[in-house]
């Protein structure tokens, strides 16, 4: 099984330990890891301008770079719901379907493919998940608060492995935490007072770690827990259950 | 008129669409009705009266309402003190305290019962009435709304109501009152 | 003024937006509430959005039984293809009939096609009666929600407007003491009015009749009590059967407020005895907006709320800051098919978090048609010039992996040597309330040529 690792752009660029930590964690597990130089973005900070037109050559580089591993892994909920979701633009040629279908995001790859029991990680630390919209509403990775079935969360199956850390329940488990991309800047005053109420919350729950498995959202809430000097810290899932403490 | 461009822009336009679905009534799911009915008129801000605990009507309705001079009475043998053929219009029940109709059907889902204007003779009255009481016999009594709409006719009559409780706002703050515009209470009479 | 703006202003006011958000936040959690005792809700939602695609994909059809039944039920039906012919037709119905006094109860068709100026300029007195929409009325302003009119106000300022209006004593807040006030004032003008005017829920092709939804009671009053009764209804209020309001009424009640079910579901069929009954069905831009296929669905709207309740920007922006009859999450994808250009930025107040999708009771595919709508916003020019560009810019160096990587070099260069004061210079909106990320020492792809690669710096 060869599996091709996405960082996203943004990751790539200000939270290489996030790479790292999910390089490190998928070898770990036994997986045969590789990471195509030519990788940039998957196109969405365009497309969710509405310039998606302009999104296509980048689409494509995507497409191109990955077609050949079994299963395309990244540390982001938004990038792979993007590919599985967005990529219907291109022209669904056998690449583009194949890349589309097995691109995952990692919790989900360790959860459903490697099926995950056991980590070797200790994290002693009250830490709260912020639940990144576009996994839980696009993917699916968990149960999310408005529709009606069984409560799951692949997030919290993975850190419940992990050694001495303690969840906290919030008042709103998944409400936005306001970043969606080129929103936190044309709608900055709107953007910034969800990240302060989301940050309010798992403050208010003892929260000292948040996670989550976009570092788009904690990049936001970090922005914000820096500006405003809060006794809270961010780290991506793959950070922790890579075992970092 | 523009029925004819309005109806041509709609020919043109309309897509395909899936079959009009069968409804189940999801019943298996519903709790035990009548059980559930008196805990959801008590939710909604009603309550519930057992006729078998009054030797009869009168006697009910001067134990919840003492002293309730201005009675209109929709129900068979229970005249109250408004002459209801006399009334020539709507607006003259403006001064009923207390309305009585007999009801067809409750819903165990949300303590609504159906009202009809063949039951309310005049269709405002129970909105119009300070209180309201509905006399609702214990088996006919349905689980949830499917079933409901199974058994009424709703174009029987020109009018009718499912009426869930008194009448009641939250406009202001969000805060709950009751009695906004319509009847201040509502009291269901099991027989 | 665009969305951002009017949202900046309505958060400069911080307690307020936190009560705002918190008021509409404790009706999100009543649905859910009520929701979760539901367990064939899924079921529900999509047996819900299955008969209304289907009404949809057979809309003339319907409508003209509808029509048909209700004609034979004694009521004039009515066609309007826009809102300046509905406002002529109701005063038309109006006039005839010598009304001066009109009492409405809620209707958000009338709001948008802006009735209630229409017919006071024509000199008829008309008088909103839910309390709500009541409220608003005397202030003179817009309801910034489609089913809690009012959300935005506090008791205070309902008190003060009330002792102006309504001669309740001076500092009253109390809304018990309140609401009786209106229910009195109300009272009068229900007495007092020749005829009444409701919107609707549903209208039943196979009966010909409407369903009117209230807690109220103020429909009825109005309706019961004034010799002309009229119901005015978007043409895609149409649902086929009597048997398809049990899972309508259902999913309403408990999306809207939490409640199993409102406290009135009043079905009118024909006029009451010496009466007269009308019903007028509205096009304006519906049968036009059943034309694009990628967003026709959001006509399968019941009108519930709840994708705004469930909305964390309507919740922190107020509904005024929408400038429109639908505010929300629902009413950002319907209002571009009405006037793009005006209402380009409402695709973009969202975060496309898809609460609203899921929250919704017809499963309409709210946040993807927001993502659609931005497409065609800037496909057609409507984006400001900066970001059209920053975007195009953002393409070309996204989709090459050289430029892409001496970029990135540039910008966390700049974030590490460059002062403060040029970092967070005015025109960083990002930087007014958060801090930019430390720049890292290196890349990811940096890291991994020297320590997987072992390729030398
Ligand atoms: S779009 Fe859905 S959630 Fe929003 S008002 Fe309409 S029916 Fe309700």
């Amino acid at each position: 099984m060869r599996i091709g690792l996405f960082i996203p752009c943004y990751i790539d660029q200000f939270y290489p330990q996030v790479g790292i930590a999910t390089l490190e964690l998928l070898e770990r597990l036994g997986c045969e890891v590789a990471y195509p130089l030519d990788q940039t973005c998957c196109g969405q900070p365009m497309a969710n301008t509405g310039c998606e037109q302009d999104a296509l050559a980048t689409y494509r580089l995507f497409v191109s770079n990955f077609k050949d591993y079994d299963y395309i892994v990244t540390p982001s909920g938004s990038c792979a719901y993007h590919v599985r979701h967005h990529y219907d633009v291109l022209e669904q040629t056998p690449a583009v379907a194949r890349v589309r279908e097995r691109t995952l995001d990692l919790s989900e790859f360790l959860v459903d493919v490697l099926q995950v029991h056991s980590l070797e990680a200790r994290f002693p630390f009250r830490v709260g998940i912020h639940q990144s919209c576009h996994g839980l509403r696009g993917l699916r990775l968990g149960q999310d608060t408005e529709r009606v079935g069984n409560d799951f969360s692949k997030i919290k199956t993975l850190l419940r492995q992990v050694r001495d850390l303690e969840l906290v329940e919030l008042d709103r488990p998944d409400e936005c935490c306001g970043f969606g991309g080129t929103f936190a800047i044309h709608e900055a005053a709107v953007s910034a007072k969800m990240g302060k109420d989301r940050l309010a919350d798992h403050l208010r729950h003892g929260a000292e770690v948040i996670t989550a498995g976009d570092m788009s959202c904690l990049m936001h809430l970090e922005g914000i827990i820096r500006r405003q000097q809060l006794p809270l810290r961010v780290m991506h899932l793959a950070e922790i259950l890579n075992g970092a403490v | 008129m523009s029925k004819k461009s309005i109806l041509r822009a709609i020919r043109q336009n309309q897509p395909q669409g899936p079959p009009l679905p069968d409804l189940p009534s999801f019943a298996s799911d519903a709790p035990e009705p009548l059980a559930a009915f008196q805990a959801m008129v008590a939710a909604m801000g009603g309550q519930v009266a057992h006729a078998a605990d009054f030797p009869d009507l009168g006697a009910l309705v001067s134990a919840y309402f003492p002293g309730e001079t201005s009675v209109a009475s929709t129900v068979p043998g229970f005249p109250g003190n408004i002459p209801m053929q006399d009334i020539a219009s709507p607006a003259e029940l403006e001064t009923v305290g207390l309305a009585l109709i007999p009801a067809q059907w409750g819903v165990a889902e949300n303590g609504a019962v159906w009202v009809s204007e063949k039951d309310s003779l005049f269709r405002v009255l129970p909105f119009i009435a300070q209180h309201l009481i509905v006399v609702l016999a214990k088996d006919r009594i349905v689980s949830n709304m499917h079933e409901a709409y199974q058994r009424v006719q709703i174009d029987e009559t020109g009018f009718g109501v499912f009426i869930a409780g008194p009448s009641k706002t939250a406009d202001i703050e969000q805060a709950l009152v009751i009695g906004a515009q319509g009847a201040r209470s509502f009291t269901v009479v099991l027989e | 003024m665009k969305h951002a703006q009017k949202a900046t202003r309505f958060i400069a006011d911080e307690p307020r937006t936190d009560w705002h958000d918190q008021a509409l936040w404790f009706v999100r959690q009543k649905r859910d509430l009520a929701v979760h005792s539901v367990p064939e809700w899924e079921s529900l939602r999509e047996l819900a959005s299955q008969i209304k695609l289907h009404t949809l994909a057979n809309l003339a059809e319907y409508l003209e039984a509808f029509e048909a039944k209700a004609q034979a039920n004694g009521v004039q039906v009515h066609w309007a293809a826009n809102a300046e012919e509905h406002n002529r037709i109701v005063y038309g119905i109006l006039q005839n009939a010598g009304v001066r006094k009109l009492v409405k109860s809620k209707s958000i068709l009338t709001e948008e096609c802006g009735l209630n100026d229409f017919l006071e300029a024509n000199g008829i007195e008309v008088t909103d009666t839910d309390l709500g929409e009541r409220i608003i009325q005397l202030r003179d302003e817009p309801p910034s929600h489609i089913v809690l009119p009012a959300i935005h106000l506090k008791k205070e300022e309902v008190g003060e407007l009330f002792h102006q209006k309504l001669n309740t004593e001076k500092g009253a807040t109390d809304p018990k003491y309140l609401t009786e006030a209106a229910r009195h004032h109300l009272r009068e003008r229900f007495l007092q009015a020749d005829a009444a005017l409701t919107g609707v829920n549903f209208a039943i092709a196979e009966t010909g009749g409407v369903v009117v939804c209230t807690n109220e009671g103020n429909a009825d009053m109005g309706v019961h009590l004034a010799p002309l009764q009229i119901h005015c209804m978007g043409l895609e209020k149409i649902i086929p059967r009597q048997a398809d309001l049990g899972v309508f009424t259902r999913l309403l009640a408990r999306s809207a407020t939490g409640q199993p079910v409102t406290m009135f579901t009043s079905h009118c069929h024909r006029p009451k005895p010496g009466g007269a009954m009308h019903i007028v069905i509205v096009d304006n831009g519906r049968s036009e907006h059943l034309g694009r296929p990628d967003f026709r669905n959001a006509l399968k709207c019941i009108r519930c709320g709840a994708c705004m309740n469930t909305c964390p920007i309507y919740r922190r922006s107020g509904g005024h800051s929408y400038d429109v009859a639908v505010p929300g999450p629902i009413g950002s994808i319907l209002s571009p098919g009405i006037d793009l250009k005006k209402h380009s930025d409402l695709p973009f107040a969202s975060t496309l978090c898809g609460s609203c999708s899921d929250v919704c009771p017809v499963k309409i595919d709210i946040h993807e048609q927001l993502y659609k709508w931005r497409q065609i916003a800037a496909g057609e020019g409507h984006l400001p010039v900066v970001k059209k560009w920053g975007m195009a810019l953002a393409g070309q160096v996204l989709s090459s992996p050289q430029a892409y990587n001496l970029a990135g070099k540039l910008a966390r260069r700049a974030l590490k040597i460059l002062p403060r004061f040029m970092l967070y210079n005015p025109l960083n909106d990002w930087g007014k309330s958060r801090e930019l990320p430390i720049a890292p020492a290196g890349s990811f792809k940096e890291w991994y040529r020297k320590n997987k690669m072992h390729e030398p710096e």
